[in-house]
């Protein structure tokens, strides 16, 4: 399959010239495969959010390339705003974008800013406000009423709105209590199934990343340290902890398991598949 | 374009420079713009320059950093020196159309001014890279504090400065994200005319006012859980005291000024 975007030996250097110079990513590759639901995962500091900032042209690389649907973006800087148009995204701490006098205007922001006719934004706000449970009441109201958790459904809804090809999510939990979690968690994978759009959830927490993604991309200073299926990487268990990154604590409980001499499958990541794998090992000893 | 800004950045390291008495530093930049006002000749910005270019070298501060703190007065600079080049009476330099408005006293006037300026700004440029923003403050609170005398709220203010310096590169970094944010849905600052510019600051100020508010709010309670009740009686962690290297320094910038006065009356 086609890349959507593919990153080819990206890198990117900060403060040049100043004792402050580092390099937050450095000679990153990467592919994003169309509709899928890719995870980035990576300790503080791992160019996460550097490399992000490159895939829509908010940052442009001081080497290497992004190519969205086989064109470098920066091919035309004067149409990088059409590439935002396309790829969509969603900054760590999103409620504090916003800045309309009603939720409803804060919503059309990007819409409006394609130059899309007035009934077009209208169908756009209302089905991505549906999309993240805001209910049609809270569309007249100011945003800064709102509760925390629904501030930050509104700025989500705000990209969503644009209706982008690929939508990227910085940390979109983060300071949210677990409720709040995963109801946005359940309405990006909702999303997800319904638009088919392609979502890059960028994350810390393995539990989230391991629960939503199909596939998994793990930085380490500023490079692609390994990428695969949820199975894959948390099969190289110690490597992840040896770069600081958490295993899902059900891999542990599999791991240690294991460890006790039970033939159990190290690498399942999901309650669900604990569970089957356990009942399995009952049954198989219920038998002999 | 935001990183341009230069204000109140600080680039630690332990040069002499960097360890000099923050009241050092002030009273010599203040001696060192008393020395620039009084040269008039080539030979006296020659001296000025020599001090300024060891000081830099002392402080390992990259020439980098110095030429863009330039930048943001670049236009000051081209117009003070189109200003001296025309407007200046004397000798022409040559009779033909344009030049013949450019006078050599002119000429002279502008590249005076220009260095002048140049001057003035990387040495104080060279304090603030120097000192980090609280030894600036207190450098500065010391300085003042006979003004208390006349009932001037010498700390108050000394606080409400460190505050806003401590606070100009989170703002920044602030504005920056928000400004990434209204980009990445299409938010357009570069294009259009005048009016339409100026309203598309209105998706980043109402959300820089409110976090600045909020910052406030939160700072002000994190003082007050700290029983902050202003300066009375308050002690500091780091006493200043004046070493031998201070006094050595002080007099060289105290000799400096003498010796642009002299050259001045010497009509050197």
């Amino acid at each position: 399959m086609e890349p959507i975007i593919r990153v080819n030996n990206l890198t990117h250097t900060y403060s040049v010239g100043t004792p402050f110079e580092r390099s937050a990513v450095d000679g990153l590759c990467m592919d994003v495969l169309p509709g899928e639901f890719l995870g980035i995962i990576g300790h503080t500091g791992s160019g996460k959010s550097t490399l992000i900032q490159h895939l829509n042209g908010l940052l442009k690389p001081t080497a290497g390339q992004i190519l969205l649907d086989g064109r470098d973006i920066w091919e035309n800087p004067k149409e990088i705003r059409k590439v935002r148009f396309q790829v969509g995204l969603v900054f760590q701490y999103p409620e504090y974008q916003l800045f309309e006098e009603t939720v409803y205007k804060d919503i059309a922001f990007g819409p409006g800013n394609m130059g899309l006719s007035r009934e077009e934004i209208d169908r756009r706000v209302r089905q991505a406000a549906a999309f993240v449970g805001l209910s049609e009441d809270m569309l007249e109201k100011s945003p800064f009423e709102l509760s925390g958790g629904q501030k930050r459904r509104v700025a989500i809804a705000g990209v969503i709105a644009m209706e982008p090809k690929v939508l990227i999510l910085d940390e979109p939990t983060a300071g949210l209590d677990p409720a709040g979690r995963e109801k946005i968690l359940s309405q990006l994978r909702a999303y997800h199934r319904e638009k088919g759009t392609t979502i890059l959830l960028v994350s810390h927490s393995m539990e989230e990343i391991a629960q939503n993604a199909d596939r998994i991309v793990v930085l380490k200073g500023g490079k692609c340290l390994m990428s695969g299926t949820p199975r894959e990487v948390f099969a190289r268990a110690e490597e992840l902890e040896e770069v600081g990154l958490d295993i899902p604590q059900v891999t542990k409980v599999a791991l240690a398991l294991r460890r006790r001499g039970l033939d159990i499958d190290g690498a399942v990541y999901t309650v669900e598949e604990l569970k089957n794998a356990l009942l399995r090992l009952k049954g198989g000893a219920s038998h002999a | 374009m935001l990183k341009d800004i230069t204000l109140g950045q600080f680039f630690p390291g332990n040069t002499l420079v960097h360890r000099l008495d923050p009241r050092t530093k002030l009273a010599c930049v203040a001696l060192y713009i008393v020395a620039l006002f009084t040269a008039k000749s080539f030979l006296a910005y020659g001296v000025i320059a020599v001090v300024l270019l060891l000081s830099i070298r002392t402080s390992r501060v990259g020439w980098k950093a110095l030429t863009r703190g330039l930048k943001p007065i670049l236009i000051i600079l081209v117009f003070t020196a189109a200003m001296n080049l025309f407007f200046n009476e004397g000798t022409p330099i040559a009779d033909v159309w344009l030049l013949r408005r450019i006078t050599w006293e002119g000429l002279e006037r502008a590249v005076m001014m220009v260095l002048r300026i140049v001057m003035l700004i990387m040495g104080t440029f060279l304090v603030t890279y120097t000192t980090s923003p609280i030894r600036l403050t207190d450098g500065l609170e010391a300085l003042l504090n006979p003004l208390k005398k006349l009932h001037l709220p010498v700390h108050e203010l000394a606080m409400m400065m460190s505050i806003a310096l401590r606070f100009i590169p989170t703002l920044i970094e602030e504005t920056d994200k928000i400004m990434s944010a209204q980009k990445a849905r299409g938010a357009d600052f570069e294009s259009g005319g005048i009016f339409q510019r100026a309203r598309a600051l209105v998706p980043i100020l109402v959300p820089l006012f409110i976090s600045a508010f909020r910052r406030a709010d939160e700072l002000a309670t994190a003082m007050e859980c700290r029983c902050y009740h202003g300066g009375e009686g308050r002690t500091k962690l780091h006493v200043l005291r004046y070493e031998k290297r201070d006094y050595a320094v002080m007099a060289g910038f105290a000799l400096l000024v003498v010796a642009m006065i002299v050259m001045r009356r010497l009509g050197l």
